[in-house]
C-alpha cells in the first residue's frame, strides 16, 4: 500500500478508517491471537475480511503487561535488575546495557576501556541469537520449518555461550552500573570463533534453502511495502526503515562503546517489501559474525571490568535526566530515566521500536493484504510485544 | 543548536534549557505553546522523528511533566520538550496529525495518568488495560500493594523490603539493625 502523499513535512492521511458495517453480512471479523503461531508473541490482530483480503485491523496489546515501569519506581537502582532483561525477552541485554547506561549518563560513571569491549561484544551476541531466532520465525510462518528448526538449534549454541560467560542463558544481568560483572571465562575465544564458522556455513545454507525458495520469494515479494515517505512520519526505524533506502544505524551514526573502533558499513536496500526487509537480517546476521570476529581480536584480555562502585546497597544517584539509546535489532532501542537524588528511580520510559511497528505502521500495512500472509507481514515488521505494555 | 534555541526563545517563550550532554538538550515551554513548538520544530527545524511521548509524575508539585522526544536525523540531535499541565485538569492539546504513531502515546497516557486529548483517536478504547476501574495506575499516589490487597485477597510475602535495612538487621540485630 503506498502512502497518500510525499515527502515528510507534508502530512500523511493519519486519519483513522471509518468502522465497517459487520451486520451488512459481507465482511467477516477474525481474531489472529493472542494464542497463534503467527503472532509474534502474546498479542491479537483484530482482523475485518472481506473475503480473503483485510479491509481492517486493530492490534491489541495488555495481555502481557506487568507494570514494569510502574515497578521501577518502586525498587531501588539494583533491585530493577530482574525487571529491565524481561522486557524485551529476545533481547534482554539491550535493556541492561541501557538501564545501566542511563544511570552513569546521569551519575557521570566512567566505564573501563575492558568492560566497553566485553559489553559490545554481549550486544553483537545478542543480536546473533535475535535473528537467529528471527530467521526462524519468518520461515516458520511461510510453512519452512526446517529452517526454524535449523537456526534456533544455531540460536542455542549462542545460548550456551552466554551461559560460560554470564552464567545465565537468556537473562544475564551481566552488565551493571560501573562495568560487567566477570570477564571472559578461558577457552571462551576459541569456541565463539569455531560457533561464528559453523555459523555462517548454516546462514550460506539458509540463503539457499529458505531466501532461493521460490514459494518464499512469491510471498514476500511486493507484501507489507514500507515506502520511504512513511519512514519518518510513522517513526520507523532500524532494518524497517534501512530496507526502505534509509542508512540510518545508530551504530555509525551515533556511535556508543567501541562501534566507532569496529569496521562495518550500513547495510540498507530498497525494495520496501518483506522480502527486502527478510534479506537485508540475513546480512546483518553475517554483519554480527564479522563484528564479534573483530571484538575478539581487539578486545583487552588484560585490565579492569569494573569502575570503582560503591556497595548497590548505598548507591545514590543524583537528580538528572537522561535518554540512552541503542540499536537493537529492530532499531532504535531507548531509555529515558529521570532520578530525583533519592534512592529509587523516579520515572524510567522504555522505548521499543515495537510501539509503532506494531501498531501504526501493522494496521496500515496490514489493509488490503490476503488473510494467508498476515503473519509473514506480522514476522517482517520484527515486533516484541512486551516492550509496548511494559 | 544555539541558533535555533536563541530562536525558540524569542517565538515560544522556552525556558529551563538545559544540555544534559552533547546530542540532547531539554527545555520547558508553556502548555499554550506546546503544539505550535513541536509542530515548528519538525516542519522547520528538522525534527522528523519523534522517539516518544511520556510523562513524569511531580504529585509534589501539583503538576504532570509531558516528554516530547523529538529527534533531528541530520544535526543528530535530540531535543526533550518539557510541557507542565495542572494534574487537577489534565489535558494537552493532541499530536496526532504530526506523527502517525502520536496517537498511540496519547491513549496510553489517558488510560495510564488519565490525560486527556481532545481530538485524539480512539482516546478511550482500553491499551494495555482492561475494564480498568480505579485510579490510572501510573499516578504516584496509585497504591499497588493496596490495590493487589482489595482486589485479590491478602497472601503472605507481598511486602517490599529495603536491601539495605534488610542487611542491617542480617549484620547488626543486637543493635536493633543500625550500623
Amino acid at each position: 500500500m503506498t502512502p497518500t502523499t510525499t515527502g515528510h513535512s507534508a502530512s500523511l492521511d493519519f486519519a483513522q478508517p471509518e468502522p465497517v458495517d459487520l451486520k451488512s453480512g459481507k465482511y467477516v471479523k477474525v481474531w489472529q491471537g493472542p494464542q497463534h503461531p503467527g503472532i509474534t508473541g502474546n498479542m491479537s490482530l483484530e482482523l475485518v475480511l472481506d473475503g480473503d483480503t483485510v479491509i481492517e485491523c486493530r492490534t491489541h496489546v495488555g495481555y502481557l503487561h506487568r507494570g514494569f515501569e510502574k515497578l521501577m519506581e518502586q525498587r531501588t537502582f539494583i533491585q530493577n535488575y530482574p525487571v529491565v532483561c524481561r522486557i524485551a525477552v529476545p533481547e534482554p541485554a539491550f535493556n541492561e546495557y541501557l538501564y545501566a547506561a542511563a544511570i552513569e549518563a546521569i551519575s557521570g560513571i566512567e566505564v573501563p576501556e575492558r568492560a566497553n569491549w566485553l559489553r559490545t561484544l554481549n550486544l553483537e551476541m545478542m543480536r546473533l541469537a535475535s535473528f537467529l531466532m528471527w530467521i526462524g520465525g519468518q520461515g516458520g510462518a511461510f510453512g519452512q520449518y526446517t529452517v526454524a528448526n535449523w537456526t534456533l538449534t544455531y540460536r542455542d549454541y549462542v545460548l550456551d555461550l552466554f551461559e560460560e560467560m554470564t552464567g545465565g542463558r537468556i537473562y544475564h544481568m551481566y552488565m551493571v552500573p560501573g562495568g560487567v560483572r566477570a570477564g571472559l571465562p578461558a577457552g571462551f575465544e576459541k569456541r565463539i570463533l569455531e560457533l561464528m564458522d559453523t555459523t555462517g556455513k548454516l546462514l550460506d545454507q539458509v540463503e539457499r534453502v529458505m531466501y532461493h525458495n521460490v514459494v518464499f520469494k512469491a510471498r514476500a515479494r511486493g507484501l507489507g511495502i514500507i515506502a520511504p515517505e512513511m519512514v519518518d512520519p510513522y517513526g520507523i526505524v532500524g532494518p524497517n526503515a534501512r530496507a526502505s533506502g534509509m542508512r540510518r544505524d545508530l551504530r555509525k551514526d551515533e556511535p556508543y562503546l567501541v562501534y566507532d573502533r569496529l569496521d562495518f558499513e550500513v547495510i540498507s536496500g530498497t525494495g520496501c517489501d518483506a522480502y527486502e526487509r527478510a534479506w537485508l537480517r540475513l546480512q546483518e546476521t553475517r554483519l554480527c559474525i564479522r563484528l564479534i570476529r573483530q571484538i575478539i581480536a581487539g578486545a583487552p584480555s588484560e585490565g579492569p571490568f569494573q569502575a570503582d562502585m560503591p556497595n548497590v546497597l548505598h548507591w545514590k544517584v543524583p537528580a538528572g535526566e537522561t535518554y540512552v539509546k541503542a540499536e537493537c535489532t529492530r532499531g532504535e532501542y531507548g531509555y529515558y530515566m529521570v532520578t530525583d537524588g533519592s534512592e529509587k528511580v523516579r520515572r524510567v520510559h522504555v522505548r521499543g521500536p515495537s510501539y509503532t511497528h506494531a501498531i501504526a505502521v501493522m494496521e496500515r500495512l496490514a489493509v488490503g493484504t490476503n488473510i494467508a500472509d498476515i503473519a509473514g507481514l506480522m514476522v517482517s515488521l520484527h515486533t516484541y510485544p512486551p516492550e509496548i505494555e511494559r | 543548536m544555539n541558533e535555533i534555541l536563541e530562536r525558540l526563545v524569542r517565538d515560544f517563550d522556552i525556558t529551563d534549557i538545559n544540555e544534559r550532554s552533547p546530542a540532547l538538550t531539554t527545555l520547558k515551554v508553556k502548555k499554550d505553546n506546546g503544539e505550535r513548538l513541536i509542530r515548528e520544530l519538525r516542519d522547520r527545524m528538522d525534527f522528523t522523528h519523534l522517539n516518544f511521548i511520556t510523562c513524569t509524575d511531580w504529585i509534589e508539585n501539583g503538576i504532570f511533566r509531558l516528554v516530547y522526544m523529538l529527534h533531528n536525523y541530520t544535526t543528530r540531535q535530540t531535543l526533550g520538550v518539557h510541557i507542565d499541565i495542572d494534574r487537577e485538569n489534565a489535558e494537552m492539546t493532541s499530536i496526532h496529525t504530526l506523527w502517525a504513531q502520536a496517537w498511540t502515546y496519547q491513549r496510553e497516557l489517558r488510560e495510564m495518568y488519565g490525560i486527556r486529548f481532545p481530538g485524539s483517536p480512539r482516546l478511550d478504547e482500553d491499551f494495555c488495560l482492561e475494564g480498568w476501574d480505579q485510579m490510572p495506575p501510573m499516578r504516584r499516589d496509585f497504591d499497588t500493594a493496596k490495590f493487589s490487597e482489595e482486589r485479590f485477597g491478602h497472601r503472605e510475602g507481598r511486602v517490599s523490603i529495603v536491601p539495605r535495612d534488610h542487611m542491617k538487621a542480617q549484620l547488626y540485630p543486637d543493635r536493633g539493625g543500625s550500623e
